[in-house]
């Protein structure tokens, strides 16, 4: 009986030749990463353990949820964290992008074992490794022995395939995905994205794609390390692949040619319709950013819709680049200053509103639309505010139009 | 133990919304439980109350806050439908006890139940019914027995 990639990458790390779907199995981690929202408990939860870091080079602090801090308590919570971090000498410690994406341009390899305290962590999937979002027990307990428990997990595969039509990108094919399995559709579950549409797809829309498994429930996102993921890391790391006779415990096959731009509508993520049927909708706030859309390849989408254009008077157009490597090479490339003559305000790399705590937080009755990955009542501030997700190129055209629209008119 | 129930997919915003959980503080936590979503749950919930709710409870964010949060506000036990994965480790690990019942829809709010944790056996006494909660597997139990995962790693000696 063959194994799938995410059956290869555990049985590798817990010293088996072959692990069983539904078995427990204690994993070696290459990786463990908390950021400044759970670090705090983590450290917590290390000191109540005791001991040492089990190594020190393999765990990666970042500050992103809330740098640079809104308010004291805030600050107090960086003191903590800064002050554990040079106490067990960490060195990779960061506060300049988010941490998906500092993860990705530093440290993660095809065939490792990531773990972070971070539901997001299923994003570095797309990279060949197995990477997961954990508490910060969990993270604690990892931080201390280098291990971690998993059961192993079942994998449901979703082969896509075809040419994306204009104007969908990524982010509107794995809203399609979710809004067919629902919010629970891959609970506990492996999703492994195949077919020639990933196969073709630059490693930034791979990103969006195991981004966002954890949306429908699962345990991780991946895809098949290729030369496309070698030559974005730089690195060679280790390939596994999944086996022709590799067990799914379910198979959905996409036909990708077949999508519109889509939009996943409050309150929940799952909410998803083609964004014609809620054209017109007017927006006060516009999102591009996060460990979903915040890379280079996601600002130069905006930015060939808001070129040379200005954004409604109504609007206010974020845009938070996901690492400073990405805000230098946007830079470099002049999409910031064309960001900025079109009425856009560039954050620091970080989460940015995302999570409400600064940076755009949203009034009663206002309308965000974002190409975020959550949508829930109270996310980015009042619970009565409404956030709608969407591609880069459909929150940059309905900034330009100061309500949703579909991009298709914009490019 | 009284009955507060709850609907489907309720996330970790709702239980505890990010921008009050800029803290480890947990006395603070419990007063921030379901602050938005349910804003008398906190004010009113009494030590041993019970959340009855339905499927993919805990969806959403990792934050550890969540959970922590719903125990810190004297919850004794969360019964649902099904649980999201990361919320499920998490109420795990730091001695929370979930329930996972298929029949959830027959407690109502405010019924008055008993739980015992042993057989999974629940008594909604209100309705006089009994409920049959899925046995959860040996190695979680152990985790639920020990009180969390740090005491459990403690008492088999990985720590």
């Amino acid at each position: 009986m063959g194994l799938t990639i995410t059956e290869k990458i555990l049985a590798n790390a817990s010293h088996k030749s072959e692990v069983t779907a539904g078995n427990v199995a204690i994993v070696d981690v290459d990786i463990v990463m908390a950021h400044d929202s759970t670090a705090p408990l983590a450290i917590e939860a290390f000191y109540e353990i005791g001991g040492k870091i089990f190594d020190p080079n393999k765990i990666v602090v970042v500050f992103d949820h809330f740098f640079p801090p809104p308010n004291i308590e805030a600050a107090k919570l960086h003191q903590k964290v800064r002050n554990f971090v040079a106490k067990h000498e960490i060195k990779n410690f960061f506060t300049d992008g988010v941490c998906h994406q500092i993860l990705v341009e530093r440290f993660v390899s095809p065939g490792s074992v990531v773990v972070g305290a971070d539901s997001h962590t299923c994003t570095e999937g797309a990279l060949g490794a197995f990477s997961t979002g954990l508490g910060s027990t969990d993270i604690a307990a990892a931080m201390a022995t280098g291990k971690c428990w998993f059961k192993i997990p079942e994998s449901l595969r979703f082969n896509l395939s075809g040419s994306p039509r204009k104007g969908v990108y990524a982010k509107d094919v794995i809203l399609n995905i979710i809004g067919h399995v629902g919010a629970d559709g891959a609970t506990y579950k492996a999703a492994e994205f195949t077919g020639d549409y990933v196969n073709n797809a630059n490693v930034s829309s791979r990103l969006t794609l195991c981004n966002m498994a954890v949306e429908i429930g699962a345990k991780n996102g991946i895809i098949e390390a290729d030369e496309k993921t070698a030559n974005y890391l730089g690195r060679e790391g280790n390939i596994f692949k999944s086996d022709e006779d590799a067990v799914y415990e379910e198979e959905y096959e996409i036909e990708v040619d077949r999508i519109d731009p889509q939009v996943a509508c409050p309150p929940t993520v799952d909410n998803v319709k083609p964004v014609a049927s809620v054209e017109g909708k007017t927006v006060d706030q516009a999102f591009i950013g996060t460990c979903t859309n915040g890379r280079l390849e996601d600002i130069e989408i905006a930015v060939k819709v808001l070129r040379g254009k200005r954004i409604a008077d109504r609007v206010r157009l974020l845009v938070v680049p996901a690492s400073t490597k990405v805000y230098l090479d946007a830079f470099r490339m002049g999409y910031i200053q064309e960001i900025i003559k079109a009425g856009g305000i560039i954050c620091n790399p970080g989460c940015g509103p995302c999570v409400g705590r600064h940076e755009g937080v949203l009034a009663e009755g206002e309308t965000c639309i974002s190409t975020q990955n959550r949508n829930f009542s109270g996310r980015m501030g009042s619970p009565k505010a409404e956030i709608y997700l969407a591609s880069p190129a459909t929150v940059a055209a309905s900034a330009l139009a100061g309500k949703i629209v579909d991009p298709r008119g914009y490019l | 133990m009284r009955v507060w129930k709850f609907g489907d997919d309720v996330n970790t915003d709702l239980i505890t919304p990010g921008r009050y959980t800029i803290t480890t503080d947990q006395e603070k936590l419990g007063k921030i439980a379901f602050i938005e979503h349910r804003p008398e749950f906190a004010k009113e919930v009494k030590a041993g109350d019970v959340i009855v709710a339905g499927k993919n409870f805990g969806c959403g964010s990792s934050r550890e806050h969540a959970p922590l949060a719903i125990k810190a506000a004297g919850v004794r036990a969360v019964v649902a439908k099904s649980f999201a994965r990361i919320f499920f480790r998490n109420a795990t690990n730091i001695g929370l006890p979930l329930l996972v019942c298929k029949e959830v829809e027959k407690i109502d709010d405010g019924d008055l139940v008993e739980i015992n944790f042993e057989t999974g056996q629940i008594h909604d006494k209100t309705k006089n019914i009994t409920l049959q909660a899925e046995p959860l597997p040996k190695f979680i139990q152990k985790i639920v027995e020990k009180g969390g995962f740090i005491n459990y790693l403690r008492s088999e000696g990985y720590i």
